[in-house]
């Protein structure tokens, strides 16, 4: 097997990791999880169920689908502004992390951006597992102050006179942007729609590009940019 | 003693990129899956509460070296030690996460809201001040809007206050508001213009008129 291969069992894949470190919070976590089982307080059992809940059935597919409806169904869009705990739940999409929900959309005058500066809240039931940048100390100490310089990081630039609502997750309410219908899109189902719907534009640092950009070359950058 | 909240990062000057990640890559250790799952299956054994979670966190004084899942695994050891898991006397668990609860218990959720016990203080539109004291213990309104007037923008109910619940004092429902905040009010005329609406979710002991 090549070095750069890599190896399931080594407990390392971040090359700037030294194998040590990683393999003794290997070690760390095992003991832990042998502990906490021998004393009764979890099954290690439901320890696998969860990791593949979050793995295979809870990302941002969801939300997608959510915004996907909400672009179709103008109905539903209504209610999801309105109410979009209530909205999300009649998705399916409930529980953890996504109790109290706010749905928060995207306009040619408004750019929204969602962040927790104070740790990693974010909707688990639409969006999954919050992605390593999101919880990093970067992100956090700048999407408040300097949210144009954060979003060209994600190589999109907003017109000046778009105005940049930021949305700082300090309590348990849970924030989703839904981002704006790409032009050149009407006919798709909502199922292609849902393809397009990237989850970086469902927290604000993407735009949803059109289809031909998605097919060619994805810039994530809108039509309207300077 | 000096309570310091380590995580309380909102518009410091923090050097480093921002690097953008894929959709499906969720882990970048075998071992961090496990520390998530730890972590969210100890939730209903009762022993701690989410406040008494993130002031576990975030008060670790080696916060700013440490990758987020080994901020959770080290909160999740300091909490266990601190609860007496280790001692003779470990508290029972009010409820052990078994596999076949995981789809339900993820589904149901714990919700925050509360039935309040009084009326609102502020209505939409009201333009309230936050305070300025940097109390002795974990808090959910960030230093930078800190001494920041506002304007109300929504009414969320009342909430469990985590002030109180981080302590063990109960969880004291407070009112909580979203409060929008311009940028030249927090961070001044002189920063470079974005363009841009700041708001933070604010229970009302930490707001007053304005």
């Amino acid at each position: 097997m090549s070095e750069h291969e890599h190896d399931p069992h080594s407990g390392h894949s971040h090359a700037e990791r030294a194998p040590h470190p990683a393999s003794a919070l290997e070690t760390r976590v095992r003991a832990l999880e042998a502990l906490l089982t021998e004393k009764g307080y979890i099954d290690p059992a439901a320890l696998d169920v969860l990791i593949d809940a979050y793995q295979t059935k809870i990302g941002p597919r969801n939300g997608a689908r959510v915004v996907a409806r909400a672009w179709c169904d103008a109905e539903f869009r209504r209610w999801l502004l309105t109410d979009a705990t209530a909205a999300i739940a009649s998705m399916g999409f409930t529980g953890r992390q996504a109790e109290h929900m706010v749905a928060v959309e995207n306009t040619p005058q408004v750019h929204n951006l969602v962040v927790c500066t104070l740790c990693s809240c974010y909707p688990w039931a639409v969006l999954g597992l919050p992605p390593t940048w999101y919880k990093s100390a970067p992100y956090r100490a700048r999407a408040v102050k300097d949210p144009r310089g954060v979003l060209r990081e994600f190589g999109v630039e907003l017109p000046d006179k778009t105005h940049i609502r930021i949305w700082d997750s300090t309590a348990e309410v849970r924030y989703l942007v839904l981002p704006q219908r790409p032009s050149g899109t009407e006919h798709l189902s909502e199922k292609e729609l849902a393809n397009l719907i990237t989850r970086d534009s469902m927290i604000g640092t993407g735009l949803v590009g059109s289809a031909t950009d998605m097919a060619g070359s994805a810039t994530g950058v809108a039509d309207s940019a300077p | 003693m000096s309570y310091h909240s380590n995580a309380d990062l909102g518009g410091q000057n923090v050097p480093g990129a921002i690097v953008p990640e894929p959709e499906g890559e969720l882990f970048h250790a075998p071992w961090e899956p496990r520390v998530m799952a730890l972590v969210v299956a100890m939730g209903p054994t009762g022993l701690s509460n989410i406040d008494m979670n993130r002031s576990a966190r975030e008060t670790l004084p080696n916060y700013r070296d440490l990758g987020y899942y080994e901020i959770w695994l080290a909160a999740l050891e300091k909490l266990l030690l601190q609860k007496g898991v280790l001692g003779d006397a470990p508290p029972a668990p009010i409820q052990v996460l078994r596999a076949d609860l995981v789809a339900a218990v993820i589904g149901k959720g714990r919700p925050a809201s509360r039935s309040p016990v009084g009326p609102a203080r502020y209505a939409l539109k009201d333009r309230v001040r936050t305070v300025t004291a940097h109390p002795e213990h974990h808090t959910r309104l960030p230093a930078y809007a800190r001494g920041k007037v506002g304007v109300v923008e929504r009414v969320h109910g009342a909430h469990v206050f985590p002030d109180t619940n981080s302590q063990g004092l109960g969880e004291s429902p407070q009112w909580l508001y979203t409060v929008a905040f311009d940028e030249k009010e927090l961070w001044g005329a002189q920063e470079p213009l974005q363009h841009s609406t700041i708001s933070v979710d604010a229970f009302e002991p930490y707001l007053e008129p304005a």
